[in-house]
């Protein structure tokens, strides 16, 4: 997108959000904007009823654990020490423009976000993932249920902390002739190292 | 009297219908379904999780196992995502070459499309004849990558490697003779280029043929009409993108409204829908056969004549090869550590999206700085579609269920990730 069209538009979501609006970025050709936790279902309404905004879609809403973001990374973004939040996608067809909105969730023990779903009916899955997978509460969703994983699952699986060996495995038991579960066997292991680079390494500019 | 009841069905997860492993609450009043609950994550892998633990090399093959009947698009949005956060540039060749094979997958989902949406429906023909010509686009991704089915053809930067200047043949056989083997060859003699041409000029013709099946069939417009209505308001509302929103009359297609690669130099059109019911959204996949061919055909005379790098020369993100690593030191120590360590993506967040066969699919990447993505986030179009059911199926028939769920082109790989 071209930078004087997304110059226009930070200008009209200025405009719109007024005070809600905490922060505003571009990288990449991409707008990133930032909002409160309890603001989130007004200024999506607005979002979407705005006539130049027209935000009419929402294309992506997902979950995000910063807890080994990096604390460099984080005190530049003003993540401060909150771990949770809500990444939105949203797209209007009608005007042909994209924004990222990111919702910090203020509580770490208990992340809590507003639902949009009476906003964007898409919503409703998307929420139903990101509870699913980070734990984090929709007040207002109709039907705050797990979506992708089994029945009966304990934990939030894509959260930092979570081992991605999982802690239970299924077997089928011959004595009890029933599928069981039971701690995990396998030993978690790291094939390749994760590495940071100092800044500049290999002259890829950040 | 007695007491009249509503009905709860349990469709699926192993039901010729679901289309992989959905499982169906339906519940019914006689026939009719007052309310559709789908349950998926029967087939949930974590990819995203996976991908946090490995480096972003080694992700590209898990992106074919997402939608496993369009492999390359999924991997396209992928690289996409990596390039724009290293800002590298493709070579034209590889544009072009990225190009041409979305719409030869493109063709190879729809095809596998029609063919179990008129199977669902009962026209058992249509499933045979798709995957005659599945065949043939199968064996361009053998020629072009070594596999049928997943790919790893797109890396960051390019494409593994250029098209291949033969294609595999056949071989004698107690079932084919030598005569018979020697005219099954005959599209096989040149270039990969040669055969895909082959294939465009044969292939409206097959377009054709599956028209004359189905588009007045009786039975198929009495099944498909007016069914699953979705208005464009709505459909936006739902987050339908690619031919469920253009079903719905919505002239939307992120090749054309935002352009990426060579799309925007390349002549198409797009079809769109009048009703925004099943039978739309069929008349505009159908439409959309030949104006990937079209498409396709404009790519194999661009990339007859203009010969060329296929992937980046920094060798920081893409190997050099092979015979430079054995005679170059630096070149060594670059091929080592790109498969020990991998490359490190500047640290920042992107989505990069793609026009798939099926809609929007999407990759919102987060990285901070390291070898592995910090967070991989895939924005699978049918999952908002699958999500859509409950409204598209109130009020209809059971046997509409399985017309809705066709016209929604479920995969579950991408649903459940």
């Amino acid at each position: 997108m071209h930078t004087t069209h997304l110059e226009n538009l930070a200008e009209s979501l200025r405009g719109a959000l007024g005070d809600k609006l905490i922060g505003i970025q571009v990288r990449h050709g991409e707008l990133t904007i930032n909002v409160h936790a309890e603001d989130i279902f007004t200024a999506s309404e607005m979002l979407r009823d705005d006539p130049i905004l027209a935000f009419d879609t929402l294309i992506d809403l997902c979950g995000i654990d910063y807890l080994m973001y990096g604390d460099d990374l984080s005190e530049k973004n003003n993540f401060k020490s909150r771990r949770f939040a809500v990444i939105y996608h949203l797209l209007s067809v009608d005007r042909n423009h994209r924004l990222r909105i990111r919702v910090l969730a203020e509580n770490n023990d208990f992340p809590v976000v507003d639902s949009v779903t009476d906003i964007w009916p898409v919503a409703n899955w998307f929420e139903r993932e990101a509870f699913d997978l980070y734990g984090v509460v929709f007040t207002g969703h109709p039907d705050l249920r797990r979506i992708l994983t089994d029945y009966g699952f304990i934990g939030n699986p894509f959260r930092k902390d979570f081992p991605i060996t999982g802690h239970v495995e299924m077997r089928y038991d011959a004595e009890q002739k029933r599928v069981i579960y039971q701690p995990v066997t396998i030993e978690p292991r790291e094939i390749t190292p994760l590495v940071i680079r100092e800044e500049n390494y290999g002259d890829c500019e950040s | 009297m007695a007491e009249i009841r509503n009905y709860t069905m349990n469709f699926g997860p192993q039901h010729p219908a679901a289309h992989g492993v959905l499982r169906l609450v339906l519940e019914l009043d006689g026939e009719v379904v007052l309310r559709a609950d789908p349950h998926i994550g029967l087939l949930h892998r974590a990819t995203e999780k996976l991908a946090e633990n490995k480096t972003y090399i080694q992700s590209v093959p898990y992106m074919d196992r997402l939608d496993y009947v369009s492999m390359m698009v999924n991997e396209h949005a992928y690289v996409m995502a990596i390039e724009k956060l290293l800002q590298v540039e493709v070579p034209i060749r590889a544009q072009y070459i990225r190009v041409m094979f979305d719409e030869i997958t493109r063709i190879l989902n729809h095809l596998l499309w029609i063919g179990a949406h008129a199977l669902d429906v009962g026209a058992m023909t249509m499933f045979l004849y798709a995957f005659r010509e599945r065949e043939d686009l199968m064996d361009c991704y053998e020629a072009v990558s070594g596999a049928r089915l997943h790919a790893a053809y797109y890396r960051p930067g390019g494409v593994y490697r250029d098209l291949p200047d033969t294609m595999p043949q056949y071989q004698p056989s107690k079932i084919h003779n030598q005569k018979q083997t020697r005219a099954r060859n005959s599209n096989r003699e040149g270039s990969l280029l040669d055969f895909i041409e082959d294939f465009t000029n044969r292939f409206p013709t097959y377009v054709d043929e599956y028209e004359t099946l189905l588009t007045d069939n009786r039975i198929w417009k009495q099944r498909l009409v007016d069914i699953g209505i979705v208005s464009p308001e709505r459909a936006k509302a739902l987050g339908f993108t690619g031919p469920m929103l253009r079903g719905s009359g919505v002239e939307w297609d992120l090749r054309r409204k935002q352009p990426y690669e060579v799309y925007d130099r390349i002549d198409f059109d797009i079809p769109v829908g009048v009703n925004g019911d099943c039978y739309d959204r069929y008349l505009v996949r159908m439409e959309e056969f030949r104006q990937s061919n079209r498409i396709i055909k404009q790519c194999i005379d661009w990339l007859r004549i203009n010969p060329g790098p296929v992937i980046t020369d920094n060798h920081k993100i893409a190997p050099p090869s092979r015979v430079d690593m054995k005679q170059n030191m630096e070149e060594m120590i670059h091929h080592f550590k790109l498969f020990t360590e991998g490359f490190h993506v500047p640290p920042g967040e992107t989505y990069a999206a793609v026009e798939h066969p099926k809609g929007e699919f999407g990759i919102y990447l987060v990285s901070n700085g390291a070898n592995k993505p910090y967070r991989l986030k895939i924005r699978a179009p049918g999952f908002a579609h699958l999500a859509a059911l409950d409204e598209m199926s109130r009020g209809h028939m059971i046997s509409d269920v399985v017309a809705i769920i066709g016209t929604q082109d479920i995969v579950f790989g991408e649903i459940d990730r």
